[in-house]
């Protein structure tokens, strides 16, 4: 249980960060750590104790295993983070060539 | 990057050689990727990583000229365009598409599993390509200036 | 088997586009306008064919609970035959006005991959397969919003992708308890197996989904991203996000959940109201103070989406038809007037509705085609968005709830006074406009004049003869959910 709670806690630390930082970097990082506690929780959900990792190899075919798709969506969920985080940094940049700063608060030119 | 002459002498001899090595075992994951963890986006990714080594030792002028760029493009366009033929060859061999249509051969033979390597070598591709020119544009931008506010 | 094709068609024009691209944009125009005319012909036709039963196809031939599944039935295909139509229209409308941006074909090949996240969104089966299309849909939507590349633009697709991938980790934290309480991912077994569970698992998920889900549909209070985005993008974008992305995220996710998988649970259809009650009262007070023309737009998207989600709430037969009506005309009207928002723009380079003036003389078509568009989205007879208000407000009156009713029309009156400041200052003011900047090409014409017969001809679909025919089957699929679960026996 205590597992659970701590991988919770991660995701709260990046909420966190994405509600109060005002550097663009950082609000992007936060985002990369609420990516990674979703990820850890899928895994967390999959594992069994006393288990083997779920791919076949010669003499341990009837070991108990620990349940694969979990750890195959979490590769999926990776890769969509990786394109996430690069479309984001690639936003950074442009702002930062605009606007002359990574400070969300005064990239402001749209409200209302 | 400030300078695009990239870093010093012996950075770069030891890139000329581990490049290499990272390109082996790149390879290596993805040929492998149905027999160990790994495949397919795994070794796409160290194959992208040996390239990006180059692009820091080097500087992005001599790693663009090393490397043609345009070629590059078509590869990653190509690599998937491919993927998705052999996916419809499967709906034309088996009727469901991606559907694995070639022999399986032998458990824990290299050369088995029927289309699952063929898509592990597209998407090696594919990844290490798009990952590499990703991060090649994101280092060639001029921060500093474009901004017309 | 026609279904894959759906996914397979635009994934293969957006690669050949990039491939053999070159430097003009001229095979992107043609491989993405053949791509969409031909789903469109396939859309209808499946539609026309098999809009009773529910169709399966599993991709490689995996068994369905254990692989990935497409479905079809009438509510998919209902959506489909909207994306498609309103694709076709952008797609018209983009040629000249993307080539004010940049001659490129980049615009047209990612084009092509919204369209695949979209159409994959509404046929797949697989709860996280419909996770992935719609990451494919976003990720597209981000780079097109930017695609002018102002500094607006890119703020506003900061904005988006940053809320985006926050609700997309919300949805993927519920995808996992669902995964962990049901062991499957297959939308229709997890329909069987989830009533047997205990509640709080199901408040659990559906919190999460609500959250994550609305945050793609921009109900009330998880908008804030909308107008900018909407506002920002390029025209012919911002008729797509409008008029149909936030529809095939959203709603259509939100009414496939709420209703096939976890059959229309109380709680959740009272928070669909409130939801939309507050979307439609908030939506429209904000539209009626914006002086930018696509703001406006932006904001009245978010009013008329309360008027769907309120239809889904009420959760009677009426109720779904005003819903699932109300969603094909808001499709066409905020497209059209998105369209109208665009030529203006082009025309006389401003999106100032204080700038504009007497139109009717320069942009007949445009001010016309606007005039219809606004009497349709304020509910005015005959026009299509008439009929679907009043299904809503009737649907409420019979399940005694008539402070929704009211809310709706005082939500109708309101937008029929922001709509008049349009028409007043935009397209009649006093000031005679003699000359523009731009003329506006046929091919814009053609998309306009097309989306303001829809207008008029798609308000027949309330005749009882053809109502039966094309709204009575989507709206059965959502009042009946043992079809959709029917799937996993017979295929």
């Amino acid at each position: 249980m205590i597992v659970y709670i701590l991988c919770f806690v991660l995701f709260l630390v990046g909420l966190y960060g994405v509600l109060t930082k005002r550097d663009l970097v950082k609000i992007i990082l936060s985002v990369g750590i609420m990516g990674y506690a979703a990820n850890l929780f899928l895994i967390l959900f999959a594992y069994k104790s006393d288990s083997f990792y779920p791919i076949l190899t010669e003499g341990k075919e009837n070991l108990s295993r620990v349940d694969p798709l979990p750890q195959a969506l979490v590769l999926t969920s990776i890769v969509i983070e990786l394109g996430t985080t690069a479309l984001l940094v690639a936003l950074a940049i442009k702002l930062y060539q605009k606007y002359k700063t990574f400070d969300i608060t005064k990239i402001r030119r749209l409200s209302g | 990057m400030k300078n695009n002459q990239g870093m010093s002498i012996i950075v770069k001899t030891v890139t000329r050689v581990s490049v290499w090595l990272m390109v082996l075992y790149a390879w290596y994951i993805i040929l492998h990727g149905h027999l160990t963890p790994g495949g397919g986006f795994g070794g796409g990714v160290i194959f992208a990583i040996a390239m990006l080594n180059v692009l820091l030792a080097y500087g992005s002028e001599f790693t663009e000229k090393w490397l043609k760029i345009r070629l590059l493009h078509d590869i990653e366009a190509a690599s998937i365009l491919l993927f998705l033929i052999v996916g419809i060859l499967g709906i034309s061999v088996l009727g469901g598409f991606l559907t694995n249509f070639i022999l399986k051969g032998k458990l824990y033979e290299l050369i088995s599993a029927g289309t699952i390597p063929i898509f592990n070598i597209l998407i090696g591709i594919k990844v290490a390509m798009s990952l590499f020119l990703a991060v090649l544009i994101l280092a060639k931008t001029n921060i500093e200036n474009g901004g017309e506010v | 088997m026609i279904l894959p094709y759906f996914i397979i068609i635009p994934l293969l024009a957006a690669f050949i586009i990039t491939l053999i691209g070159g430097k003009k944009d001229t095979w992107g125009i043609a491989l993405s306008i053949a791509a969409i005319v031909i789903m469109m012909v396939l859309s209808i036709y499946s539609f026309v064919i098999g809009k009773t039963e529910t169709v399966t196809y599993s991709m490689s031939n995996w068994d369905i609970p254990i692989g990935i599944c497409l479905v079809q039935d009438a509510l998919s295909l209902f959506v489909l035959i909207i994306i498609n139509i309103i694709a076709l229209t952008s797609l018209l409308f983009s040629i000249q006005y993307i080539r004010h941006l940049s001659p490129d074909w980049k615009y047209y090949a990612l084009f092509m991959l919204l369209i695949t996240g979209m159409n994959g969104v509404v046929l797949t089966g697989d709860i996280f397969n419909l996770f992935v299309f719609m990451e494919i849909a976003l990720f597209s939507a981000f780079a097109l919003v930017a695609y002018g590349g102002k500094a607006e633009e890119f703020e506003a697709s900061f904005k988006y992708a940053i809320m985006g991938s926050v609700s997309s980790v919300l949805i993927l934290v519920g995808i996992a308890i669902t995964y962990a309480t049901t062991s499957t991912l297959t939308m229709a077994k997890i329909a069987t197996i989830l009533p047997q569970t205990e509640p709080i698992v199901m408040l659990m998920i559906g919190a999460l989904f609500m959250v994550g889900f609305g945050l793609k549909a921009a109900a009330m209070p998880f908008h804030a991203w909308l107008p900018d985005a909407h506002s920002s993008a390029p025209a012919p974008i911002s008729a797509m996000l409008s008029g149909v992305l936030i529809k095939a995220l959203g709603i259509y996710v939100l009414m496939r959940i709420f209703f096939n998988v976890f059959g229309a649970v109380q709680i959740f259809k009272e928070i669909f109201i409130v939801l939309g009650a507050i979307s439609i009262i908030v939506g429209v007070i904000l539209a009626l103070g914006q002086w930018d023309m696509k703001r406006l737009l932006a904001y009245h998207s978010i009013s008329q989406i309360g008027y769907i989600l309120l239809g889904m709430g009420l959760g009677t037969y009426l109720g779904l038809l005003g819903a699932i009506f109300h969603l094909l005309n808001h499709a066409i009207f905020k497209s059209l007037l998105f369209y109208n928002a665009g030529s203006v723009e082009i025309a006389l380079g401003t999106r100032n509705l204080k700038e504009m003036g007497n139109l009717t003389k320069v942009m007949p078509i445009s001010s016309s085609t606007s005039l219809i568009a606004s009497l349709s989205i304020s509910g005015i007879p005959p026009f299509n968005g008439f009929f679907s208000k009043l299904i809503i407000i009737i649907a409420a009156l019979e399940v005694n709830a008539p402070w929704v009713a009211f809310i709706a029309i005082i939500g109708s009156l309101l937008t029929l006074a922001s709509f008049m400041k349009v028409q007043r200052y935009g397209f009649r003011g006093e000031k005679i406009v003699e000359k523009i900047e731009d003329k506006i090409g046929l091919n814009m014409k053609i998309a306009m004049i097309t989306l303001a017969v829809l207008c008029v001809v798609t308000s027949a679909l309330i005749i009882p003869g053809i109502r039966e025919v094309i709204l009575d089957p989507v709206v059965n699929v959502l009042l009946d959910s043992s079809k959709y679960i029917q799937m996993l026996v017979g295929s």
